[in-house]
């Protein structure tokens, strides 16, 4: 709680004191004098409220008429007007007390939302003539070491020199689960070190680390404003005077046209003046906006700005590139179809073998199914006269024998009659000494929560859901079958998806919205040409942080489905407090002006409703 | 080019509105911007004119919040 908050509330509590003696002297003081009433009122609403008639009158000196100040002062001294002491003193009590509590929870919510994004790190520990020095991020160069214990935050991006350790990335991903880390991995700035001691030699300052481009992001993010916080505020612009206006109307007319009750109609109109202050409607909504951000960055979720938080709220189409996006985009052996007389062991090692010379991907995963399947690693001693066949495949000497490893031409050259293939992906047919062995199918895999992802999109009341990819036409379909994607254009160029996605935009609605979701590497240009740009796997890669609207820092695309449900969810209890903060403020002055509603029931349609809104809007950063 | 100051104190959040209005309306100044929940004003401001735009950016939040700080960062 800051002192100036603590100083408000002990004047508001003498002040309730004296009050509370005002109003005690008043029922059980028989033949009281008027005046000494008067006097121990006074008293207390200028303990009370003594700071906001002191505001008021500094304010009309700015030229500041419409102040809340002002209103409060001029609403309460008219019910000393009218001879309603205690109601005046209450109202200012009561407004006191409110504003007290809106400024608490306002600092508390600053406070939680900060927390989330509470990544910076204090300090560096580098190691300078031989010794941890204790500095500052800003001051560690490029190339030094510093050194990370267990428990601390990595200040700057860099790659590990020495030690092993596990790394929390939860701040910035929102991943449980902790990734391991060695020599010669690169680790990035914003992570926790939970196990070993770790030496790392810098490879960016901290202007351009991860995290600091993180915070830059996510600080930012509330100054681009959506159109709910631009309808607010325009609102407010309008509010306080018009509301303003119908209490001096409210206060001269009926008196006029019925020649009298003048003490009556200014009470109600000094109902008016305490509702019309906006601020409490003002304040919910960005406040709403800004959990929502905090809510999805702490899921690994970045969104730059409150606007693509609202967006997302009306998207009904969803684009997606396949590879990196829905597909892991490294390739690995999905099946093994071994001919009569041959195994599956067989198969893969003698594959495995014949390719271990090349670095092509391929053959990698053929390395890597094998190292997995037989537990051990390729021995380079049993292969010899490794060759590339260009256009066809590979052929070596592998324990003495000539294998061919290919596609089916190598094996039709070599005399020999390879099965049809009929499986999705790249297809190696392997041969050793003139006999033909079956063939393996090697295929880019398809992320675990891809479905649950397409799943979600459709809950989401995505109206078309449709993937793009460069790739070959029944790749391409084969993969948006399993994943129940229903509309896929294939065989692709770069140019080509950029053609595709102006079309789509074509052809939505109106006020409905397109997200693109790429890796943010190479297609930057459709990015920025969707409505909103989502760049996947953005730990680790700058493009894609500056690419797009929304960043993932992890490679989930169920992580997009759930930016969908928490803007959804933003968006609904900004709404909710639009339409409740408008609505009792409405309801309120009707009763009002039709002498139904107190004074009471104004400070509550004033303060006590925004205290509601602030604590509904902090139900968007859960 | 692009200042930040941080708004010490900002509790309505009405008024930070006006005092995004109204430094937008001051000479030299292309964008205005006050983000209520973190306490921030950034403003866009023609180069020739950024010398002596703080002192009245301070001038204006007085008028508005005399309560308020103005802290350039």
């Amino acid at each position: 709680m800051s002192k100036k908050l603590k100083k408000r509330i002990r004047k508001v509590g003498i002040g309730a004191a004296v009050y509370l003696a005002a109003v005690l002297f008043a029922h059980f003081v028989p033949d009281r004098n008027r005046y000494v009433e008067l006097v121990l009122f006074l008293a207390a609403y200028f303990v009370i409220g003594g700071d906001v008639v002191k505001n008021a009158v500094k304010n009309i000196g700015h030229g500041q008429v419409f102040d809340e100040n002002f209103l409060m002062m001029v609403a309460t001294a008219g019910a000393f007007f009218v001879g309603d002491y205690p109601e005046a003193v209450a109202v200012m009590l009561f407004y006191q007390v409110g504003e007290c509590f809106q400024s608490y929870a306002v600092n508390k919510s600053r406070k939680s939302i900060a927390a989330l994004m509470d990544i910076r790190p204090d300090c560096a520990n580098v190691i300078r003539g031989g010794e941890a020095v204790e500095v500052s991020p800003e001051e560690v160069g490029i190339g030094e070491i510093i050194l990370i214990r267990p428990g601390e935050r990595i200040p700057l991006d860099g790659v590990v020199r020495k030690g092993n350790s596990s790394l929390d990335t939860m701040a910035l991903t929102g991943e449980s689960l902790p990734r391991d880390v060695a020599e010669g991995e690169s680790v990035i700035s914003g992570c926790v070190n939970l196990s070993g001691v770790l030496e790392v030699e810098v490879d960016k300052v901290f202007g351009e680390s991860t995290v600091a481009k993180i915070l830059d992001l996510v600080e930012n993010a509330g100054s681009k404003k959506s159109e709910a916080e631009h309808f607010i505020t325009k609102f407010a612009r309008y509010y306080t005077p018009v509301v303003v206006g119908c209490a001096v109307l409210l206060a001269v007319l009926p008196p006029l046209a019925a020649g009298g009750g003048w003490s009556e109609w200014i009470y109600r109109a000094l109902s008016f003046l305490v509702i019309s202050c906006p601020c409490a409607l003002v304040i919910s909504i960005p406040l709403g906006f800004f959990g929502g951000l905090g809510g999805a960055s702490r899921e690994g979720i970045l969104i730059k700005g409150s606007n693509y938080l609202e967006a997302l709220a009306d998207a009904e189409m969803i684009v997606m590139d396949k590879t990196g996006t829905l597909t892991k985009g490294s390739f690995t052996v999905s099946r093994l179809v071994p001919a009569e007389g041959a195994d599956e062991r067989e198969l893969l090692e003698k594959a495995a073998y014949a390719e271990s010379y090349s670095n092509h991907p391929i053959s990698s995963s053929l390395r890597k199914a094998y190292g997995e399947a037989a537990g051990k690693e390729i021995d380079p001693a049993r292969v010899e006269n490794a060759e590339e066949i260009a256009g066809h495949g590979v052929c070596a000497v592998v324990d003495g024998r000539l294998v061919y490893a290919g596609n089916g031409r190598l094996m039709e050259r070599q005399g020999l009659q390879p099965l049809p293939a009929e499986e999705i992906g790249t297809v190696v047919h392997v041969a050793e000494g003139g006999k033909y062995l079956g063939y393996i199918v090697i295929a880019d895999e398809i992320k675990e929560d891809a479905r649950e992802a397409v799943d979600g999109f459709r809950k989401a009341g995505m109206k078309k859901i449709v993937m793009l990819t460069g790739d070959r036409k029944r790749t391409a379909e084969s993969v948006a079958e399993q994943l129940g994607v229903p509309e896929v254009y294939s065989e692709l160029l770069p140019g080509d998806k950029v053609d595709r996605v102006e079309s789509l935009l074509a052809s939505k609605s109106e006020k409905g919205k397109l997200i693109f979701v790429g890796d943010g590497i190479n297609d930057a240009p459709v990015l920025a040409r969707a409505d909103i740009g989502v760049a996947m796997g953005g730990l680790g890669s700058d493009a894609a942080i500056e690419a797009a609207d929304v960043v993932i820092m992890t490679d989930e695309p169920s992580k997009i489905a759930q930016a969908i449900r928490i803007s959804k969810k933003t968006l609904g209890i900004v709404k909710q407090n639009i339409i409740f903060a408008i609505g009792v403020k409405v309801l309120v002055l009707l009763l009002a002006a039709a002498g139904m509603a107190s004074m009471w029931a104004a400070v509550f349609a004033d303060v006590g409703v925004a205290v509601i809104a602030i604590l509904n809007a902090m139900r968007a950063m859960k | 080019m692009k200042k930040t100051y941080i708004l010490e104190d900002l509790d309505c959040a009405h008024c930070a509105g006006e005092i995004e209005a109204a430094v937008g309306k001051l000479d030299g100044v292309t964008s205005s911007t006050v983000t209520f929940l973190t306490q921030k004003l950034v403003v866009e401001v023609e180069d020739a004119k950024a010398g002596k735009i703080t002192k009245e950016i301070k001038k204006v939040v007085k008028k508005f919040e005399p309560d308020v700080e103005v802290v350039e960062k």
